[in-house]
């Protein structure tokens, strides 16, 4: 039996231009990202690292290959799109809220004070900043306990004392329990700095612990 | 406020002023039309008459709105859906109300049921065209958010999908009271035997003016009432969260 995490294979992955055109954007590429492990996927933009991630995300299946879970049952997905993708009418304790399976006011609390947001809880998200909307983000995707775990240049348009509080969390939230994550970055020393690999997309290349 | 007020006010008083100067049965003065209103009040007549069409107008509005949404949003949603119904939707928005209500009635006769539909279904294009469009602006990334957290069916409707509606669906109850109320007349005229369309056409016919303007202005109050009292605080509740 395979190790317990994702297993992607994406064979073709192409996208429908303008005019109707072709463009392939994702071609022969197998990754796995195992359960317990950080994964940073690097590359300049618009070498598919996006595309990657939705797939790996199940949110687009508009391609030949597989994608599949080894674990007890589907995997419940932690996602933090490349924009915060709040809703506006709701307040940010409501976002966190309605994310989760059934709702978990006392981890939603806890994310947030975490993340320094627990002055905001009530606040309507469109009076945040950028960087605290990405944070509330970050937080309703860790609220919900996910198996998977997939960041979208997360840490875009944060300050440092944000990026390390957040790295903080993550690395204590991987101790506390297992979880696969895949990271879209293009900060090539922060990729370095939390994954347990790194693979530049655009060079097709896994470098291992060895390469650093 | 104040200013509201005040426009209100001054037009009440140039009617007043233009009646005294015009010393015309066909145009009452503001005083004679209160008068004749509180005697119909004291009578029962007004207050009956004003529940049975607000009763009408309010079963229509119900159905029109909650089927009008529906549909709308479906057309949005789904192409095949908006192509097989685009043309009956033109066709009913463009047939007269007047055809609809009359072809009602012959067909399937002068009944309460026939009355409200003829009234629903005069309302009903307007508010699916209304929904479709915000169908359309639906935002596709926070249904791919509701998505990615796996969020149920009844809550995305709820907490995602909906609230972007709200502005729609304000839009179609605002205009489509406006519309109901007016068809609604029409439909009491033709084939009802009871509530404001059918006073208006007695005193139609008797010349009575006043009595006319006296169930009008009442009807009037009530909408501006419902209005204040239930469309722009439901607005306000919505729309809380912009700034």
């Amino acid at each position: 039996m395979a190790a317990l995490g994702l297993d992607l294979h994406v064979a073709l992955k192409s996208v429908r231009g303008a005019q109707g055109e072709i463009h392939p954007v994702l071609r022969d590429i197998h990754l796995t990202v195992g359960l317990g492990e950080m994964v940073a996927l690097i590359g300049p933009s618009g070498c598919g690292k996006t595309s990657l991630l939705r797939i790996a995300a199940g949110l687009d299946a508009d391609f030949t290959g597989s994608r599949i879970w080894h674990g007890a049952s589907a995997p419940r997905l932690g996602m933090v799109f490349q924009e915060p993708r709040l809703l506006a009418w709701r307040s940010v304790r409501q976002n966190i809220l309605l994310a989760q399976p059934a709702p978990d006011p006392a981890l939603a609390d806890q994310l947030l004070a975490r993340l320094d947001l627990a002055a905001r809880a009530e606040a309507w998200p469109g009076t945040l900043s950028l960087g605290m909307a990405r944070r509330v983000a970050i937080a309703r995707a860790l609220a919900v306990r996910p198996d998977l775990l997939l960041l979208d240049e997360a840490f875009a348009s944060l300050d440092p004392d944000n990026v390390a509080r957040i790295e903080a969390l993550l690395a204590e939230t991987w101790r506390d329990r297992p979880i696969a994550t895949l990271l879209v970055t293009h900060d090539r020393a922060q990729a370095i700095r939390l994954a347990d690999r790194v693979i530049d997309l655009a060079a097709l290349s896994a470098l291992s612990p060895a390469d650093r | 406020m104040a200013t509201r007020l005040l426009v209100a006010a001054a037009l009440l008083l140039i009617w007043q002023a233009a009646a005294m100067l015009a010393q015309s049965r066909l145009l009452p003065s503001l005083l004679a039309v209160l008068q004749a209103m509180w005697a119909e009040t004291r009578s029962g007549a007004l207050l009956l008459n004003l529940a049975i069409t607000m009763a009408r107008v309010l079963v229509a509005f119900t159905i029109s709105l909650s089927l009008g949404c529906a549909i709308g949003i479906a057309m949005g949603r789904w192409r095949g859906l908006d192509l097989a119904l685009d043309t009956l939707v033109t066709m009913l928005l463009n047939l007269p109300a007047l055809v609809l209500i009359v072809l009602i009635y012959v067909w399937f006769g002068l009944t309460e049921t026939a009355a409200i539909a003829a009234v629903t279904l005069n309302k009903l294009p307007s508010t699916i065209i209304t929904l479709r469009e915000g169908a359309r602006t639906l935002d596709p990334n926070l249904a791919e958010m509701a998505q990615s957290f796996a969020m149920p069916r009844l809550r995305a409707l709820r907490h995602v999908v909906l609230p972007q509606l709200a502005p729609y669906i304000l839009t179609a109850a605002r205009s489509g009271l406006a519309l109901i109320w007016k068809i609604v007349l029409v439909v009491e005229l033709l084939g009802r035997s009871n509530g404001i369309g059918f006073q208006i056409q007695i005193y139609f016919q008797l010349f009575d003016v006043t009595l006319i303007l006296a169930y009008t202005l009442a009807f009037l109050i009530v909408v501006q009432l419902i209005e204040w009292a239930a469309l722009q605080p439901l607005e306000r509740w919505a729309m809380q969260w912009r700034r």
